[in-house]
């Protein structure tokens, strides 16, 4: 198993690598002049060229390249231009509050999407199943603003139910709950949506095998066929999708927070968005893209965790 | 000679596409968003930058049927010819994202290694990535304009089409005929559009149909942070924006678009798994 | 004789294709005695897996069921007609399944251990470690080399040889009456095939089981059956004691079967391929199914259909020619 964990983390390196390279090229090679664009059409060509030298955009393309792969090798991400405050000072701040609110999402979608999933597979093609169907796509045709939206109308302005700015009195965990509360729901409904979805087909496609039927011959009872044949093995493709669907997930935090005015990383996005902050923007990229290829990484060893033929292989 | 319905698919497809209600629904949800948008002036002759103070904030009624905006702007109007811009950011960005990423595909599938290696690995971090920070990120280095929201949702959208480009193109190079074609001399780029694309064509318009819709969502959610079609210009997501921060005084405001996008998209949603159903039928990867 | 373990009488399993339903077995009637192997053969669309999953109460539903008037008696109950419930308190205990596919029939995700030990626990009641050893006796049984230590393994550490001793283990947990064997070795390679039959066969003598062998490999029912039941387009055409089939078919379906088979005493040049096709269970006329690829069909073959009438004590043949010569 440790054996395991390290090849695959080994794996991680290059697939990083790539990924910081392409952030770089994205900065730097897109067509456009990023001290024009944090100055604006007013800027002096003074101001502009002091810029350029500062964010190091002066020097030969080469030279950037290696001084960005070193400040990341040393974890340094940058500094923001406008606060001074180094970039993973930033992240940290408000990464709580971000975990915080994925988390539930996640938690509240295997809560609700595996068995509706499995209920939907169960009773393939009847009523239920359309209806379980029309709901997840439903569910995934939201942009995530969109339900946010929906959900503050009805349930913080018109029953007034939660608050409608999410704003928790420190130490009230009751309080902190009621505000986590529709956030969490917004992102849980779309991930309960998506966990359905896969939930079923999986599902739909292990009730179909050799085992199951082996199993049933055992006359072990259908709820142990059920719940520990065919899930087991349906939940290991489940595994690896709601990892890939990570990075949608965060995502689609960033409109629940904007909605929602919670802090977290979305709301950290905004700002540098709002502010020009060039360098925490590119700062947050290498770090989403550093999650990401992590995240891949966690999934598959996940996977070695539900699936034996992956780990001794 | 069984060929594998990935690659050439199952004959009798239409007709499995016709007997699903699903796909249906999503056809009629499409083309009622599509002429909506076509005939916006006809429908609602409305001018939808008409600004007008005195009526302001206005709930619906017989004359503003969906209410008025912050400028007292009429609603309606904005909503339908939001829907063209929409369409038209959608569609372009699709376009645009097909070429290129099946282009990458049929590159790494056909050239294969080191290659093919390093353009995989990069397409699944791309893959994995969110989609909307992905063109935040593009668009704010490049500047919100209509231009660039295309290029920067396009870019979103390269992993999807690259990938379903290259597996069959890898299946495809190894078949006779295309051994035998260049064994008499045929160039690469010359196999490559007799053979391989058309064979391609049915996967990559599926992919296209499904991630249309999340163009549209990309658009919408870039308008809703700030980074959309500069105002007065009405798009969906800008005008949810716009009602989101009156939506105490006015929810009305932020509804209607809200309710715009989901039809647009869950229609999309079903056009393109009846066509994913239908092509495949073996492969219903819901 | 004794009375039979297993009795099936007139069963018809049906399957919806195109929103009628056809018969894929018809009126099938099969017995098995204690320490008796009937060996079912027939080319692969014959009936012969449905047959043995109507016993096990695993006819696909709903696009397959058991029409009405069929009788499956399992030591004198009736099994036709038992809701889900009560067919798991039968199956796995009283009547066991080995599968064609050792590859896929058992379940990746678990231990060997826990697969084998589940069965117990079900029927038996035991708790955990009871259960553990109950199946560690049974692996030893089997002859899994090591079993103590290898029943934590998964499937996929196993050979495939192996895997199908795991699979007769786990069919012979809770001590069945009755086996049912769904062409357990065609999987296997020459030498382990020999083990596995040997060990089945071992097994029959020790335990008074009673199995229905399904295979398509007469040299394996030479090697291994007490009597036989050839089938062909869901029907049995004949069953006789197994020595009797080979020396004198009496059914032209079973005479060309055994053309159509390698024998080792005879020559290879000898073989002669039935011609035609099995047909599909939807193109069935009012005949003998076997008539349009019969080389002695006659008019009345192909008008109806001929009834399994007995011949002698132990014999017994579905064909016209048969039933009209004294």
């Amino acid at each position: 198993m440790g054996e395991f964990l390290l090849r695959r983390l080994a794996l991680a390196v290059p697939t990083l690598l790539l990924a910081m390279t392409a952030v770089f090229l994205l900065a730097r090679v897109v067509p456009g002049d990023p001290a024009l664009v944090i100055l604006g059409d007013q800027a002096t060509q003074e101001a502009l060229l002091a810029l350029r030298v500062k964010l190091g955009l002066d020097r030969p393309l080469p030279a950037q390249y290696l001084d960005f792969l070193g400040g990341i090798l040393r974890g340094d991400l940058g500094r923001s231009l406008i606060t001074g405050k180094s970039v993973w000072a930033e992240v940290l701040a408000v990464i709580p509050y971000t975990l915080e609110l994925t988390l539930a999402a996640i938690f509240l979608g295997v809560l609700f999407g595996v068995p509706l999933g499995v209920y939907a597979a169960v009773h393939r093609n009847a009523l239920p199943d359309t209806l379980t169907r029309l709901f997840s796509l439903a569910g995934l045709s939201f942009p995530a603003f969109v339900s946010a939206v929906l959900l503050l109308l009805v349930f913080a302005i018109q029953l007034r139910w939660f608050p409608v700015i999410s704003a928790p009195r420190a130490g009230d965990v009751l309080d902190h709950l009621r505000n986590l509360a529709l956030p969490a729901a917004n992102l849980g409904l779309i991930m309960t949506a998506y966990v359905t979805r896969v939930t079923r087909s999986s599902m739909l496609n292990v009730l179909g095998e050799d085992y199951v039927r082996t199993a049933r011959a055992k006359g072990i009872g259908r709820r142990a066929v059920l719940w520990r044949h065919a899930l087991r093995n349906a939940l290991i493709p489940v595994a690896t999708v709601v990892g890939l669907y990570l990075g949608t997930l965060i995502g689609n935090s960033v409109l629940t927070e904007i909605v929602f005015n919670r802090p977290g990383l979305g709301k950290l996005i905004l700002g540098a968005l709002n502010q020009r902050d060039y360098t925490l923007l590119q700062g947050l990229m290498v770090f989403f893209a550093g999650l990401i290829v992590l995240a891949n990484a966690a999934t598959d060893i996940a996977y070695g965790l539900i699936d034996p033929r992956v780990r001794y292989r | 000679m069984s060929a594998p319905a990935a690659v050439l698919p199952a004959r009798g497809w239409t007709r499995r596409f016709r007997a699903n209600p699903t796909s249906w629904l999503g056809v009629a949800l499409i083309a009622a968003v599509v002429l909506a948008a076509l005939l916006a002036s006809t429908i609602w002759p409305l001018d939808p930058l008409e600004q007008n103070v005195a009526e302001r904030l206005m709930a619906p009624t017989a004359a503003h049927p969906l209410g008025t905006d912050t400028f007292g702007r009429d609603v309606l109007a904005r909503l339908l010819h939001a829907a063209r811009i929409s369409l038209l950011i959608g569609a372009f960005s699709i376009a645009l994202a097909m070429t290129i990423g099946s282009a990458i595909g049929i590159a790494a599938g056909y050239l294969g290694g080191w290659f093919d290696a390093a353009v995989t690995s990069l397409l699944d971090v791309l893959l994995s990535f969110p989609t909307l920070l992905l063109g935040l990120m593009v668009v704010a280095m490049l500047g919100p304009s209509m231009g660039n929201l295309v290029i920067a949702i396009a870019i979103t959208e390269l992993a999807p089409f690259a990938r379903v480009a290259r597996a069959p193109t890898i299946t495809l190079k190894g078949r006779d005929f295309v051994e035998a074609g260049r064994a008499l001399g045929f160039s690469d780029l010359r196999l490559v559009v007799v053979h391989i694309i058309p064979n391609l064509l049915s996967e990559v318009v599926v992919v296209a149909s499904l991630w249309l819709a999340t163009a549209i969502r990309t658009e919408a959610s870039l308008s809703f942070i700030g980074l959309g079609v500069k105002p007065p210009t009405a798009t969906w997501g800008g005008m949810i924006r716009e009602g989101f921060e009156n939506i105490l005084d006015a929810p009305w405001l932020a509804l209607a678009p809200s309710l715009a996008i989901l039809v647009t998209v869950l229609g999309l949603n079903l056009l393109g798994d009846g066509l994913r159903d239908a092509i495949d039928p073996r492969a219903r990867r819901d | 004789m004794t009375e039979p373990l297993l009795e099936v009488r007139d069963l018809t399993v049906e399957f919806r294709s195109g929103g009628a339903w056809h018969p894929a077995v018809r009126n099938v009637d099969l017995s098995i005695a204690p320490r008796e192997t009937l060996a079912v053969v027939g080319e692969s669309g014959s009936g012969k897996s449905v047959t043995a999953l109507a016993v096990m109460g695993l006819v696909p539903a709903p696009a397959g069921r058991i029409a009405a008037g069929s009788s499956i008696r399992l030591s004198g109950r009736e099994l036709v007609g038992l809701g889900e419930r009560e067919l798991d308190r039968v199956r796995g205990d009283r009547v066991a399944m080995i599968f064609q596919e050792p590859m896929t029939a058992l379940n990746p995700t678990m231990t060997v251990g826990e697969q084998v030990a589940e069965s117990v626990r079900a029927h038996r009641g035991l708790g955990a470690q009871a259960a553990r050893r109950e199946a560690l006796r049974v692996l030893d049984l089997v002859k899994v080399p090591s079993a103590a230590r290898r029943m934590d393994d998964y499937p996929h550490q196993f050979s495939g040889g192996m895997r199908q001793r795991v699979m007769i283990a786990m069919a012979l947990a809770c001590h069945p009456a009755v086996l049912l064997a769904d062409e357990p070795t065609t999987a296997l390679d020459v030498t382990i095939q020999a083990q596995v039959l040997s060990l089945v066969e071992d097994l029959k003598r020790e335990h008074g089981l009673g199995v229905l062998f399904i295979t398509h490999n007469l040299g394996v029912v030479a090697l291994i059956a007490d009597r036989v039941a050839v089938m062909y387009a869901g029907e049995v055409v004949e069953t006789a004691p197994a020595a009797e089939l080979f020396e004198t078919p009496r059914h032209p379906y079973t005479e060309a079967l055994l053309a159509s088979m390698p024998r080792v005493d005879r020559d290879v040049g000898a073989l002669e391929p039935i011609q035609g096709n099995v047909p599909s269970i939807r193109e069935i006329g009012p005949g003998c199914a076997f008539a349009p690829r019969c080389a002695h069909a006659q008019a009345r073959c192909r008008e109806s259909r001929p009834r399994l009438e007995p011949e002698g004590a132990a014999r017994s043949v579905r064909c016209w020619l048969r039933t009209a010569s004294p």
